[in-house]
């Protein structure tokens, strides 16, 4: 049983103090191989017997589409940016995750709101305000942080094209994109293993092989997973 | 993002008003925005919830009826951002006069009478500059509801509050949420600085005293040398518009 926790003030309309489900949040940044380790271990998982549910960013039925919008027209300040993002996050918690957790399901969050905090402290949002505001959100079963340094990163990138938003681009105009994904990355990096550290996450190697990568996902998750009757 | 001290030296006023539908907020604040320009003053208006960027995800929120208490409250702080990072900021920058139908009073008020907690809503809101002056218009929910019913043929679902399940007819539920809301202002008005205006009085002589009190603030805000200005603009009599409500 999940134990409903909230990092601070709870939310409205939430009055189980159980849930039977799993909440399982992967974390990581742009291009390092969340989707893809996801898919394979939702897969997996299925294939054992046990209810998987998955969501990420921008999915939501209410703002999914606004965010998209708005992101083509470059003009985004940061504030506006993230309180996008929150309603997204909040409206696949309690649209898709909730209901899950609730029927007693594996839910994988590809990012959770530690993705979104990093994000904006770069952009120069108050780190306090943050915290403040994504309190709102349920205190995962167990978070895995993909980790990887900014030179790897770049060559995978490399392979599938920059994207002006992953590079800073609203934010750090006088730079190449190269240079804006390289910093812009490094500090969201230096936000998120920082996050790794505070709130204890299982870190894993993201540099290796997906294959490599997913069995030690596998390995990590599986006692949180068994945690529940086997199906 | 930003602290209270960040806004201190902004150059520009910000005047704000709040109330219920109905309570004719939007009439007096139209009142002062005509009388402030025919003075020559340089004046922006902004009102809830109608940023270009978030409106339309708002809309559609409302029209699928796809938001609760928490994503209501969410992406109408998104709205409010952007309009003040690209409205409301760079105006009290310039040194100009920024006129708000409705503000953070207005979410504070909705969200907590949506069971949101009030503490988190005041934090969302902390990276809003404060107003020089806020009023709150302060009408009785059967006057409001006899206004309102004037105006208006329908009720519309989330004004109602009929998200929240209060009651299955949509009169009863309204009366019920704007009761709970009225409460939240009362208690607002306390907690902040913000001037209440019986809004029970006639119309001009509620735009006296809100003259009287914009008036002190007008002290060395930019004017435009006023030439062939309608005498009824002079005067400061104007026509009024339709009340429209959010």
């Amino acid at each position: 049983m999940t134990k409903v926790q909230f990092y601070g003030e709870p939310p409205p309309g939430i009055d189980q103090e159980w849930l039977p489900g799993r909440l399982i949040a992967i974390e990581g940044t742009d291009g390092v191989g969340r989707s893809t380790i996801i898919s394979i271990l939702r897969d997996y998982l299925e294939a054992n017997g046990w209810g998987v549910v998955d969501s990420g960013l921008r999915r939501s039925p209410l703002v999914g589409p606004g965010i998209d919008q708005a992101k083509e027209g470059h003009t985004l300040d940061p504030i506006t940016l993230n309180l996008f993002y929150a309603t997204d996050f909040w409206d696949r918690f309690e649209r898709i995750m909730l209901p899950a957790l609730q029927a007693g399901m594996v839910v994988l969050a590809d990012r959770y709101i530690f993705s979104l905090m990093a994000r904006a402290i770069v952009r120069g949002a108050a780190r306090e305000w943050l915290e403040q505001i994504y309190g709102f959100a349920l205190i995962p079963d167990q978070t895995i942080y993909l980790d990887i340094d900014a030179e790897d990163l770049v060559l995978r990138i490399l392979e599938r094209g920059f994207d002006f938003w992953e590079s800073g681009g609203d934010y750090l105009h006088d730079r190449s994109i190269y240079d804006g994904f390289m910093q812009h990355q490094r500090e969201q990096l230096h936000e998120m293993s920082a996050m790794a550290d505070r709130y204890g996450w299982d870190v894993v190697d993201a540099r290796g092989t997906i294959e490599e990568v997913f069995e030690e996902v596998r390995v990590a998750v599986m006692p949180t997973v068994e945690s529940m009757s086997r199906p | 993002m930003s602290t209270v001290n960040e806004f201190m030296d902004l150059p520009g006023r910000l005047i704000v008003v709040e109330g219920i539908d109905g309570s004719g907020k939007s009439t007096q604040l139209d009142l002062l925005h005509k009388w402030l320009r025919s003075e020559g003053y340089v004046t922006v208006f902004t009102e809830w919830n109608s940023s270009p960027i978030v409106r339309d995800t708002t809309k559609r929120g409302k029209r699928k009826q796809l938001l609760t208490p928490m994503s209501f409250s969410l992406i109408h702080a998104a709205d409010f951002a952007s309009r003040t990072h690209e409205q409301i900021l760079p105006a009290l920058q310039a040194g100009v006069i920024v006129l708000a139908d409705r503000y953070i009073y207005t979410a504070f008020a909705r969200d907590a009478a949506r069971g949101v907690n009030r503490k988190w809503v005041r934090d969302l809101y902390s990276f809003a500059p404060p107003p020089d002056l806020a009023l709150y218009f302060h009408v009785s929910l059967e006057e409001s509801i006899r206004r309102i019913g004037a105006a208006r043929a329908e009720i519309k679902f989330y004004e109602a509050g009929m998200d929240l399940g209060l009651s299955e007819d949509v009169s009863e539920s309204f009366r019920l949420f704007q009761g709970r809301i009225l409460e939240e202002y009362d208690t607002l008005c306390d907690e902040y600085d913000i001037t209440r205006v019986d809004a029970h009085q006639s119309l001009v002589s509620q735009q006296v005293l809100v003259r009287d009190l914009v008036e002190p603030l007008l002290e060395d805000m930019p004017r435009r040398e006023i030439t062939n200005v309608p005498t009824h603009m002079q005067t400061g009599y104007v026509s009024l518009a339709a009340g429209g409500g959010l």
